[in-house]
């Protein structure tokens, strides 16, 4: 179960990246993604500035890249459809390595492929170098609505606490000969899921309790996170800055 | 006498679906005792505890803390006034970190800054459990988030501390450990506990609530040695235990 320190995503140091505050970095991502994401379609050579404007940011929060791409297997769900792309498109063919596929198809593949790829290393970074207590305190910092951070702020917690519940009806299930195998043994898997919702539910009425107990009246006391300097915020804006210049480039180029 | 923290009388309750679980409890705990709430389960003990801090209210009788009456004009202060450690330390426990958690309660009586700094390490130092004040709760061992669940509470400074099964499921060290951080705090307890040689340890007195009303009510040593009514009420000391030959630490 991960690291002692953090949660699965979460690679522990000190760079300057780690080091700026959650919401920078949260409004930088984002920023960031946008810019990529404008690129105007069938230009590529933004892509190769926006790689080394982010390379040089997982350089300077020294997370091994190993780390980084092993944890890019998230995205094999698109890079199969964008596989898939240029064979089911239609509109004017060309050959690509004798195999006949579709132009556009190809085109629009090869974008979804370059903007997937800088938008997940670019996540997989913010996450690597953000706890998720200071992601929910940033959050809270942009002003996202109470209730929201409260909800992930309990999603946070109680994920490890509710999958080691589901290991434990799973460990439970196989003691007593229960083999999860075929159509004849999906009654029992729901069941179990019905069961495991029924304790999570109770579980939120105990915690409800005790909040109570200790003087909750709706609001979560702000999390701690101290306001940005300029400095802070300036360093933040190097990328998604340097993105967005590469991207207006783009356009002004292309038109 | 003086004013008791904790003034119970006449409480009865019955739940919305009609299960009536208090027949008219009368309890009183003065500054500074230790006090066990024994029974056996389905006695009405966690409906009682769940009175002190107004989370359920009387169907008849009134609780009263340190003089203010539990009733919804105060509850805010009532809750101050009696911290609840729950049984489960992952029900307690669910904020981010132990810093954040130890918070909340201080926080929502309006501490800010240093101030709320201040009280969360005096919570933390007081359990030992300082050195993990950045941690998040799910990495901690099952001992250590009981001792963060008790300095929760302790970061509100409580009149009175209510704890539920202390001693469950921890290890004869943990058990052990806590024993003494409770005994050393320096303040009003009230445990409810099955583990009977706990209550021996740490209660000087002990009162047992059994179908809705009181009916033991005395020195520890007494009311474990009193075999007939402790058979009468399903309380059991382990096996080769003698109350007698023990006793309050």
């Amino acid at each position: 179960m991960g690291a002692a320190h953090g949660h699965r995503l979460y690679f522990h140091g000190h760079s300057p990246v780690h080091r700026l505050p959650a919401h920078c970095k949260i409004v930088a991502l984002l920023c960031f993604v946008l810019a990529v994401v404008a690129t105007p379609a069938g230009v590529f050579w933004p892509f190769a500035w926006y790689a080394v404007g982010l390379l040089a940011a997982v350089g300077a929060s020294r997370v091994p890249p190993l780390f980084l791409a092993r944890r890019m297997v998230v995205e094999t769900p698109f890079v199969l459809f964008a596989v898939l792309m240029p064979f089911v498109a239609t509109g004017p063919r060309v050959d690509l390595l004798g195999v006949s596929v579709s132009e556009h198809g190809l085109q629009a593949a090869a974008m979804l492929l370059c903007k997937g790829t800088l938008g997940v290393v670019a996540s997989l970074l913010f996450a690597a170098t953000t706890e998720s207590r200071d992601f929910l305190a940033g959050l809270q910092r942009l002003r996202m609505p109470q209730q929201l951070v409260q909800i992930m702020a309990f999603m946070v917690r109680y994920l490890d606490v509710t999958t080691a519940e589901m290991q434990r009806m799973r460990v439970a299930r196989e003691a007593r000969c229960f083999s999860a195998r075929g159509p004849a043994a999906w009654p029992t898997v729901a069941r179990s899921g019905g069961a495991l919702f029924i304790r999570a539910y109770e579980r939120g009425e105990r915690v409800h309790l005790a909040m109570l107990s200790r003087g909750y009246a709706g609001r979560l006391p702000m999390l701690s996170e101290s306001p940005a300097s300029a400095l802070q915020w300036s360093v933040a804006a190097l990328l998604p800055g340097f993105t967005v210049l590469v991207s207006l480039a783009a356009w002004t180029i292309s038109r | 006498m003086s004013t008791p923290v904790l003034d119970v009388q006449g409480l009865a309750f019955a739940y919305a679906d009609g299960h009536q679980a208090l027949f008219g409890v009368n309890l009183h705990v003065h500054r500074g005792e230790h006090v066990a709430l024994l029974g056996p389960n389905g006695a009405g003990k966690t409906t009682l505890v769940l009175h002190l801090n107004g989370i359920l209210t009387p169907g008849r009788g009134s609780v009263r803390v340190a003089g203010l009456e539990v009733a919804a004009p105060h509850l805010q202060e009532i809750r101050r006034r009696v911290g609840v450690v729950f049984q489960d330390p992952d029900d307690q426990l669910f904020m981010p970190t132990v810093r954040d958690d130890v918070a909340f309660g201080p926080a929502n009586l309006g501490l800010r800054g240093s101030e709320l700094d201040a009280r969360v390490a005096e919570a933390l130092t007081r359990v030992g459990m300082l050195e993990y004040v950045d941690r998040p709760p799910h990495h901690l061992s099952f001992g250590q988030r009981r001792r963060v669940a008790v300095a929760t509470v302790l970061a509100m400074r409580p009149e009175i501390l209510v704890l539920d099964e202390p001693s469950s499921n921890l290890d004869p060290a943990s058990r052990r450990e806590l024993a003494e951080i409770l005994t050393g705090l320096d303040a009003t307890l009230l445990m409810v506990t099955h583990d009977l040689p706990y209550a021996l340890q740490l209660c000087e007195r002990s009162v047992v609530l059994s179908d809705g009303v009181i009916v033991a009510d005395g020195p520890t040593s007494d009311v474990l040695a009193d075999e007939e009514t402790m058979r009468a009420h399903r309380l059991e000391l382990p096996f080769g235990f003698d109350p007698r030959a023990h006793g309050v630490s």
